[in-house]
């Protein structure tokens, strides 16, 4: 593993020491799972949605560099303005020459994940400009000065205590309380004067319509509306995925989306941008801003496999769904995108030299492959990036920067074992007579021996228990 | 800028072209499919809506202006925004107006840019009434698209959003709403769905109501 690569074993060992941690997510991962299933009860209604989902889904891909450039042509005619950013640098830097050309000192923020892959906080704070996060869950991650844990409930991590102390500690007029309700009318007082007086409102987007340059926001709060309508400039942030083709695909993807994420038929508000404030209207920001990001998209899509992965449209289920997620948590991950989706999109943007370790944070259940709303084989890439880190190849950055000797020989040892009768017989046999006396400690089975007892070897191979049965050997 | 465009664009095409994909056919038929009868709409309307707190008042086309007034007036609203240039904003204040004031909330036109009072609007309203072009039984939402006439604030700032809602314009889900009035034809600045007041369950999953925000949504059903 290179220098730069995250610990994923270690830090998810220590979240698993972590028993608050475990029963906070335990607790929430429980809940969303079984109030999914109720919002997909009928099977029937579920694979339809599901099969025009994907196809809404796979046919904005097979046309994507149209589609993009369609997007760009429409929202240019509604005078929405659009920039392109190959790097996630150059995105920061057309967000920041927008808001020093406005004079902005204070930026309002939607959720939004890109912009989590981007580090825009960070990169705005340290050019003088303070960006504040709306989204209730964003807000108390920014408060706590930590990263969100999941894609769609930031401060899932985090049960009411917590919070509460939080806003006690770093909000000024707090007074301590346990109540909910209170906790979120004092965010919404602090918040109020912000979006009254934010010079910049950011957002990201749900999905973008090609056939109208409209960009779709869901949203419960109305954060999402308030910082895409109140400040005179409002600056979108994408991954050149979002799009699709027609105005009509929103709906399916839509339903998809809010029921597999929150076990909602609908967000609260679902808000279709198509134009900055035109003569005559009264409000709504007088500056659009489409900023489309690639950051290694365009390499995934090069490939006919890894493709998929660009399906994706943020709902988070799979996570919710997650063996490994749910027992480690979302920051174990140390990457804006955690849980499955996380494990396969990560290591293909950043380089499987620093994620090369998140492919194996899966059980390979299928749990996330059988409710993805929009049938991303995620089990069949985990495999495949598994593959890649130990490959030297061209189809993904990093590609073989896992690779090990010791490893190789095994595999080589365990297929020539496997193609020859007399060599598997012998194998077998020695570790039915001395397996049982090879100790724990051993290197590479300590990895599975200190957490584990270790396995017993029977004393006779199932070979020798079938002769024994009068089954003949082919 | 230009140049990650083309480069983007042009890795996009290289890609594409290479391993074309050819999706399966979209089949709109599980959307098309969903129907309810026209009293069952709206039945499915106000459950679903008031599962997530959403208030109704039925009225009627006569009656609408007054019994808005004698419910907000119930509810101790100080003021209303409205807009002044609808046809329901004028007979919001010809027949407030005749029917005297008294007691009752104060009308606020929006009637100018938001600049020239955004500190008030902020913190000074109390409700804001918005007409809407409909609504969805699929999910229980209403149909909002704002006007110059009906600005976009009107229906998220003050602390109470009342929509009047034509118990005759009702759809089964939202993709029969925007295929059947052929949005894709011309979208306005903001379409907007609503279908709750605004809503959070970003602390421990606890739900809890207004957090950005109206704290509350009253539909108006007027037959």
């Amino acid at each position: 593993m290179g220098e730069t690569s995250i610990n994923f074993a270690k830090a998810s060992s220590a979240a698993l020491q972590d028993q608050q941690l475990r029963g906070n997510f335990r607790r929430a991962m429980d809940g969303l799972m079984s109030k999914r299933a109720v919002q997909f009860a009928d099977t029937a209604e579920w694979n339809g949605v599901r099969t025009l989902g994907a196809s809404v889904r796979l046919r904005a891909l097979s046309k994507l560099p149209e589609l993009l450039e369609k997007l760009e042509a429409n929202c240019t005619k509604n005078g929405i303005q659009v920039h392109w950013a190959s790097t996630t640098d150059e995105a920061n830097a057309i967000v920041l020459s927008i808001m020093q050309r406005v004079n902005a000192k204070l930026v309002v923020k939607g959720k939004s994940m890109v912009s989590e892959e981007m580090h825009l906080n960070a990169f705005l704070e340290k050019h003088g400009i303070e960006s504040l996060e709306s989204d209730l869950g964003e807000y108390i991650v920014q408060l706590d000065e930590a990263m969100p844990s999941h894609i769609i409930m930031p401060a899932i991590h985090m049960n009411t205590k917590q919070i509460a102390h939080l806003f006690k500690q770093k909000i000024k007029e707090a007074e301590y309380t346990e109540d909910v309700a209170q906790l979120t009318d004092l965010a919404r007082r602090v918040l109020r004067k912000k979006f009254a007086t934010a010079d910049v409102g950011i957002s990201g987007v749900n999905m973008a319509v090609a056939e109208t340059g409209t960009l779709c926001l869901v949203e419960n709060e109305g954060n999402g509306r308030m910082s895409t309508t109140v400040p005179p400039v409002h600056i979108a942030v994408m991954g050149l995925e979002k799009v699709v083709e027609k105005l009509e695909d929103v709906p399916p993807v839509i339903s998809l989306l809010t029921r597999s994420a929150t076990a909602q038929p609908i967000t609260t508000y679902v808000n279709m941008i198509s134009s900055p404030r035109k003569e005559g209207e009264k409000d709504g920001p007088n500056e659009i801003h489409l900023v489309i990001l690639d950051n290694g998209r365009s390499g995934i899509y090069a490939d006919e496999e890894l493709r998929n992965t660009l399906r994706c449209i943020r709902c988070g289920a799979c996570m919710n769904h997650c063996p490994v997620y749910t027992k480690v948590g979302g920051h174990a991950y140390q990457a804006p995108y955690p849980g499955p989706i996380g494990s396969i999109l990560m290591p293909q943007v950043e380089g499987l030299e620093k994620r090369g370790e998140l492919p194996h944070a899966c059980t390979m259940c299928n749990a996330c492959v059988e409710i993805c709303p929009v049938k991303i084989p995620i089990v069949e890439i985990m495999g495949r990036l598994r593959s890649e880190a130990v490959h030297p190849g061209d189809a993904v950055r990093g590609a073989g920067s896992h690779a090990s000797k010791a490893e190789a020989m095994v595999w080589k040892g365990w297929s020539m074992t496997y193609a020859s009768p007399l060599a598997y017989q012998f194998a077998t046999a020695l570790l039915a007579k001395l397996g049982n006396a090879a100790p724990a400690s051993l290197p590479l089975l300590k990895e599975w021996t200190n957490v584990r007892a270790k396995p017993r070897f029977a004393n006779r191979t199932l070979h020798a228990l079938a002769r024994e049965k009068g089954i003949p050997d082919v | 800028m230009s140049e990650s465009r083309n480069a983007i664009l042009g890795k996009l095409r290289a890609g594409r072209d290479a391993h074309p994909l050819t999706p399966p056919e979209s089949d709109f038929a599980v959307l098309r499919n969903k129907r309810w009868d026209g009293a069952e709409r709206l039945e499915r309307i106000k459950r679903m809506m008031e599962a997530v707190h959403t208030e109704f008042l039925e009225t009627t086309e006569a009656d609408w202006p007054a019994d808005v007034q004698a419910f907000l007036k119930a509810q101790g609203t100080r003021n209303l925004l409205f807009g002044p240039a609808t046809e329901a904003g004028a007979r919001l204040s010809t027949e407030w107006a005749a029917s005297g004031m008294a007691g009752g909330p104060e009308l606020i036109p929006y009637a100018d840019r938001v600049e020239t009072f955004k500190e008030r609007l902020f913190d000074g309203i109390d409700a804001g009434i918005t007409t809407t072009l409909g609504a969805i039984a699929d999910t229980g939402s209403l149909i909002v698209w704002p006007t110059p006439e009906e600005p976009r604030l009107m229906s998220l700032v003050p602390h109470m959003h009342l929509a009047l809602l034509r118990a005759d314009a009702l759809y089964d889900t939202f993709w029969q709403a925007m295929t059947e009035n052929r949005w894709a034809d011309g979208m306005p600045t903001n379409a907007l769905l609503i279908s709750g007041p605004s809503k959070t369950a970003d602390i421990e999953q606890t739900l809890a109501y207004g957090v950005h925000g109206p704290k509350r949504l009253v539909v108006v059903i007027v037959r």
